[in-house]
C-alpha cells in the first residue's frame, strides 16, 4: 500500500550539494553511509576474488594452482578482508549510519564530524592492509597466531596488523557515536521500548565494539612490539606464553562475531514485522536477547582454544558458557517464527532473504552448539566443519541480512524501486549457490579434511568440486544485485515515502529523506510495529 | 555534571589524601608483609583511583548512566582478568621455562 | 520575556551544533561520549594489565629483581607530579565553570607544565635504562639467574609506560587546544564542557599511572 501520491521530493540529501567536496567533506550521516557502502562493497569483492582463487585451487586434490605459501596468503587475505573490512563494518556503518538518526527521530548522529572521521580511518586502515597484500601478502591466517606471526613468518605482518589496528578505531568511534546518539537524541515520545528492534541490535553491537575492540588493538600492539623490538610477550624463549596471545585475541574476536550477526538479526526483526504486517512477537524478549547476546558473548572466547593448551577446567567453564549464549539467539528465532504465524505474509525479496536467514542461521547456530561440546570439538576443530559453521552464520546469516536490509531500505535510500523479478531470481541463485558451496564442507570436515590446506586426499574431491561449483553460482548471485540496484538509481520506478506500507519513523519522511531527515521533529505516540492502527496514522 | 560546581576545598582535601596515600604505599612497599604487600599496593591504588573518579571526575554527582559506564568498564576488565585466570590458575603443568 | 530571550540566545549560541536542541543536551552528549571513550581506554590498557598479571604470577622473583632496577625516587616524584597536575586540572575546570578566564588559563598552563615535567623525568629514566642495558633485545644484560624473565618485565615496562607517555603527550596537545579556546573566548561560563571533558581524559591518564607506579616500581622492595 504505497502513499497516495508517489513523488520524488525536489530537495533531498542526495542533491543537497554537488561535487566531490560535498561528499568527501560531508557531515550528513546518510551520505557517510553511502561512502561506507562504496568502500565495503569494494572490499567484499576483493575478499571474494580471494575466495574464487581458493575454490579454484581446491577443485583438484593436488596443490597445483598456487604454491603453499601463496595459498596461505590467499586464505589469510580472504579472512582479513571479509572479517575486518566487510562483515564488521557493513550493516552498522551502512544501514546503521543511515537509519539510526531517522529511526529515533533525530537530525543526525551525536558526533557527525567524528562519523566522517570514522570513514576516513576505515579507508586508511584498509588501504594499509591492502598495501601489505599487494607487496607480498600475509600468511598467518586472519587469526595471527603466535609464535608464527611474531617470530617465524616472513610476510607483511606489521603493515597488515597496523591496518587492522587503525580500522579498529573506526569501529570504536562508530559504536561510541551510536551509543551516545541512542541515549541522548531520541525524539520526544521515543522511549526505549518504542524503538525499532534494529536500534536495540545496533545498540548491543555498539557495546561490543566499544568494549572488545580495544583489547585486539593492544594485542596487535604487542605482536608488533614483539616483531619489531623483540619484546618477548608471547615468546617461550624468554618465558612468554603463545597461548596468551590467543586469550587476548579471542577476547575480542569472539564478540566480534556477534558484531557481525547482531545487526543482521536486527534487520530480520524489521523485515519480518514489515512483511508479516505484525508486531514482532515478544518485543521485549527480542530486545533483551540482543543485549544478552552482547554480554554473554564476552564470556565464551575459550571455545576457540579447546585444543590450544588451556587447562581442561577452563575448557569446561567456557563450554558451559558457550551453551548458554545460544539461548538468546534461539529466543529470537522462535520469536520471528511466531511473528510469521497468523501474519499477513507477503513474499517480496526482503522477506525471501529473511526466511533464508532464519533457516541458514539456525543451521549455523546449531552446529555452533555441537562445537561448544568439547568432546566433539576436539575431533572437528581445524577441519572444514568449522569453516562450514562460520560461513553458514556469516554468509547465510549476516550477508543475507545485509542484502535483505539493503533491498528493504533501498527505496528509502535512493527514492527508487529495484526490479523485483530480478531481485527474486538473485535471491534464489544466492540461496542455491550458498548451500551448494558450504553444505558439502560440513561433510568434508566431519570426514576429516583439515582447513587451510590446499592439497587433500583424492577421496575428498567430489565434495570439493561440488563446493567450488556452488561458489561460482554464489559469485554470480552476488554480482546481480550490484547490477540491478545501480540500474535502478537511474531507471527505477519512483518509490514514494512508504512503498512497503510499513510502520516506522523512516517511512514517515520522504524517499530520499531531506538532509535534516524530517521537516519537523516527530513526536512519537505509537508503539513499535503498531500495525493495528491504520498506516496513515503514522505518516507525518 | 556541568551544573554541579564543587567547592575548591574539596579538591585540596582530595589532593592531600592522594599525596598521603602515595607516601603510604611507598613506605609499605619497604616492609615485608609477604602476600599482603601486593594486596596493600593494589588496595591503596584502587582507593586513590576511586577518589579521583568520584571527586576530580565528578562521578559522585553524576547521572546513573555515568555510574553504569564507569562500573561497566571495571566489570568488563574484570571479565578479561578473571576468565583468563581460569586457565592460568588451573594449569597442572608449569609455565614455560 | 527574559526566558524567551534566554532561549532565543541559546538557540543561536555559537557553540550549539545544529543537530542538538540545547546546550544542555549537547553537553550531556559530549560528556557521555568522553566517558564511553574512556571505557575503551580501560580495556586498551587492560590487556596490558592482564599480560602483566600473568607473567608476574609466573616469575615473581625475576619481576622483583627487575623492579629494583627502577628508580623509586623518580617514580614517586612523578606520581606526585601527576597527582598535582590532576589538582590543577580540577581547578581549571572549576575556573571555567565560574567564567574565570585568567585563572582557567593559569591552571591549564600549570597542568601542561606538570605534564611536561613528568615526561622529562620519564625520559631521564628511559635514558638510564638504555645506559644500563635494560632494554630487551640482543643488548640486554642482567644477572644470570633472572636474565630471561627480566626481559619480560622490561618489555612490559617499556610498552606500558610508553603507551602511558603517549597518552600524556596527546593530553598536553588537548590542553594546548583548550588554552587556545580559553584565550579566544570560545570557553564561557555557559560553555565550559570542553574543559570538563578534557579534564576527564587527563584524570584518566593520571589513574593509569596510579596503578602503574606500584605495579612496576614497588615489587618486593622490602628485600633490598
Amino acid at each position: 500500500m504505497a502513499s497516495p501520491t508517489v513523488f520524488m521530493p525536489p530537495r533531498h540529501y542526495l542533491n543537497d550539494g554537488y561535487g566531490i567536496k560535498s561528499w568527501l567533506l560531508t557531515r550528513d550521516h546518510k551520505r557517510i553511509a553511502l561512502l561506507y557502502l562504496a568502500s565495503v562493497t569494494f572490499f567484499f569483492f576483493l575478499g571474494g576474488a580471494m575466495a574464487v582463487l581458493i575454490r579454484l585451487e581446491l577443485a583438484t586434490p593436488v596443490g597445483d594452482l598456487v604454491t603453499d605459501e601463496t595459498y596461505n596468503k590467499l586464505f589469510t587475505m580472504h579472512g582479513v578482508m571479509m572479517v575486518f573490512f566487510f562483515l564488521i563494518p557493513a550493516i552498522p556503518s551502512v544501514l546503521g549510519n543511515f537509519l539510526v538518526p531517522i529511526m529515533i527521530g533525530a537530525k543526525d548522529l551525536a558526533f557527525p564530524k567524528l562519523n566522517l572521521a570514522s570513514w576516513y580511518i576505515y579507508v586508511i586502515g584498509a588501504t594499509f592492509t591492502t598495501y601489505s597484500l599487494v607487496t607480498g601478502g600475509l600468511d598467518t591466517g586472519w587469526t595471527f597466531y603466535t609464535p608464527f606471526s611474531t617470530v617465524a613468518s616472513s610476510s607483511n605482518v606489521i603493515s597488515a596488523a597496523l591496518g587492522i589496528f587503525i580500522t579498529g578505531f573506526s569501529s570504536i568511534l562508530t559504536g561510541l557515536n551510536f551509543i551516545v546518539t541512542i541515549h541522548r537524541m531520541r525524539a520526544p515520545g521515543m522511549t526505549w521500548f518504542r524503538m525499532p528492534l534494529f536500534m536495540w541490535s545496533i545498540y548491543a553491537t555498539s557495546l561490543i565494539m566499544v568494549l572488545g575492540t580495544p583489547v585486539v588493538a593492544i594485542t596487535i600492539v604487542l605482536v608488533a612490539a614483539e616483531r619489531l623490538f623483540h619484546f618477548g610477550f608471547f615468546d617461550p624463549r624468554v618465558g612468554g606464553d603463545p597461548v596468551l596471545f590467543q586469550h587476548l585475541f579471542w577476547f575480542y574476536s569472539h564478540p566480534a562475531v556477534y558484531i557481525m550477526i547482531l545487526p543482521a538479526m536486527g534487520v530480520i526483526s524489521e523485515l519480518v514485522a514489515a512483511f508479516c504486517r505484525k508486531q514482532v512477537f515478544g518485543y521485549k524478549f527480542v530486545a533483551f536477547a540482543s543485549v544478552a547476546i552482547a554480554v554473554l558473548g564476552f564470556l565464551v572466547w575459550g571455545h576457540h582454544m579447546f585444543v590450544a593448551g588451556i587447562s581442561v577446567y577452563a575448557a569446561l567453564v567456557f563450554s558451559i558458557l558457550s551453551f548458554l549464549v545460544a539461548v538468546p539467539s534461539a529466543v529470537k528465532v522462535f520469536n520471528w517464527t511466531a511473528t510469521m504465524y497468523k501474519g499477513s505474509v507477503s513474499w517480496q525479496t526482503p522477506m525471501l532473504y529473511a526466511i533464508g536467514f532464519i533457516g541458514l542461521f539456525t543451521i549455523g547456530g546449531l552446529t555452533g552448539l555441537f562445537l561448544a561440546a568439547v568432546g566433539l570439538d576436539v575431533h572437528v576443530t581445524d577441519t572444514y566443519f568449522i569453516v562450514a559453521h562460520f560461513h553458514y552464520i556469516m554468509v547465510g546469516g549476516t550477508i543475507m541480512g545485509y542484502l535483505g536490509g539493503l533491498h528493504y531500505w533501498w527505496p528509502k535510500i535512493s527514492g527508487r524501486l529495484y526490479n523485483e523479478f530480478l531481485a527474486k531470481i538473485s535471491a534464489a541463485i544466492i540461496f542455491v549457490g550458498f548451500n551448494l558451496t558450504f553444505f558439502p564442507q560440513f561433510i568434508l570436515g566431519y570426514l576429516g579434511m583439515p582447513r587451510r590446506y590446499h592439497a587433500y586426499p583424492p577421496e575428498f574431491q567430489v565434495l570439493n568440486v561440488l563446493s567450488s561449483a556452488g561458489a561460482s553460482i554464489l559469485g554470480v548471485g552476488y554480482l546481480l544485485p550490484m547490477i540491478y540496484l545501480m540500474w535502478s538509481l537511474r531507471y527505477g520506478r519512483i518509490a514514494g515515502s512508504n512503498p512497503w506500507g510499513a510502520v516506522g519513523l523512516e517511512w514517515t519522511t520522504t524517499s530520499p529523506p531531506p538532509t535534516e531527515n524530517f521537516a519537523e521533529t516527530p513526536i512519537v505516540t505509537w508503539e513499535a510495529y503498531d500495525y493495528q492502527a491504520p498506516v496513515e496514522h503514522h505518516v507525518a | 555534571m556541568s551544573s554541579h560546581i564543587l567547592p575548591k576545598r574539596v579538591y585540596y582535601t582530595i589532593f592531600a589524601i592522594l599525596l598521603f596515600c602515595t607516601y603510604l604505599t611507598v613506605q609499605i612497599a619497604f616492609l615485608d608483609l609477604g602476600a599482603l604487600n601486593t594486596v596493600a599496593a593494589l588496595g591503596i591504588a584502587t582507593f586513590k583511583a576511586t577518589i579521583v573518579v568520584l571527586f576530580f571526575m565528578h562521578v559522585k554527582y553524576s547521572t546513573r548512566l555515568t555510574w553504569a559506564v564507569v562500573l561497566g568498564s571495571v566489570f568488563w576488565l574484570g571479565i578479561l582478568l578473571a576468565l583468563t585466570m581460569t586457565d592460568y590458575l588451573t594449569r597442572v603443568w608449569r609455565h614455560y621455562g | 520575556m527574559s526566558h524567551d530571550a534566554a532561549a532565543h540566545h541559546e538557540a543561536h549560541h555559537p557553540a550549539l551544533a545544529h543537530h542538538f536542541d540545547s546546550l544542555a543536551q549537547q553537553s550531556e552528549a559530549t560528556t557521555l561520549g568522553m566517558w564511553v571513550f574512556l571505557v575503551t581506554e580501560v580495556l586498551f590498557f587492560g590487556g596490558l594489565f592482564a599480560t602483566y598479571m600473568i607473567y608476574r604470577s609466573w616469575y615473581p622473583d625475576a619481576f622483583a629483581a627487575a623492579s629494583h632496577e627502577l628508580d623509586v625516587t623518580l617514580g614517586t616524584i612523578n606520581t606526585v607530579v601527576l597527582i598535582t597536575s590532576s589538582l590543577t586540572m580540577a581547578l581549571a575546570v572549576h575556573a571555567a565553570q565560574l567564567g574565570q578566564r585568567k585563572l582557567l588559563m593559569t591552571f591549564l598552563i600549570l597542568t601542561m607544565i606538570l605534564g611536561g615535567v613528568f615526561l622529562g623525568i620519564k625520559s631521564v629514566e628511559y635514558y638510564h635504562k638504555f645506559a644500563e642495558h635494560h632494554v630487551p633485545g640482543p643488548d640486554f644484560q642482567f644477572e644470570k639467574e633472572y636474565i630471561r624473565h627480566a626481559q619480560l618485565f622490561f618489555s612490559l615496562y617499556f610498552v606500558m609506560t610508553g603507551l602511558h607517555a603517549l597518552h600524556m603527550i596527546i593530553g598536553i596537545g588537548i590542553m594546548l587546544v583548550m588554552l587556545w579556546w580559553s584565550w579566544n573566548g570560545t570557553i564561557t561560563e555557559e560553555y565550559s564542557s570542553p574543559i570538563e571533558i578534557s579534564g576527564l581524559y587527563w584524570h584518566f591518564v593520571d589513574i593509569v599511572w596510579i596503578f602503574l607506579f606500584p605495579l612496576l616500581y614497588l615489587i618486593g622492595r622490602h628485600a633490598h
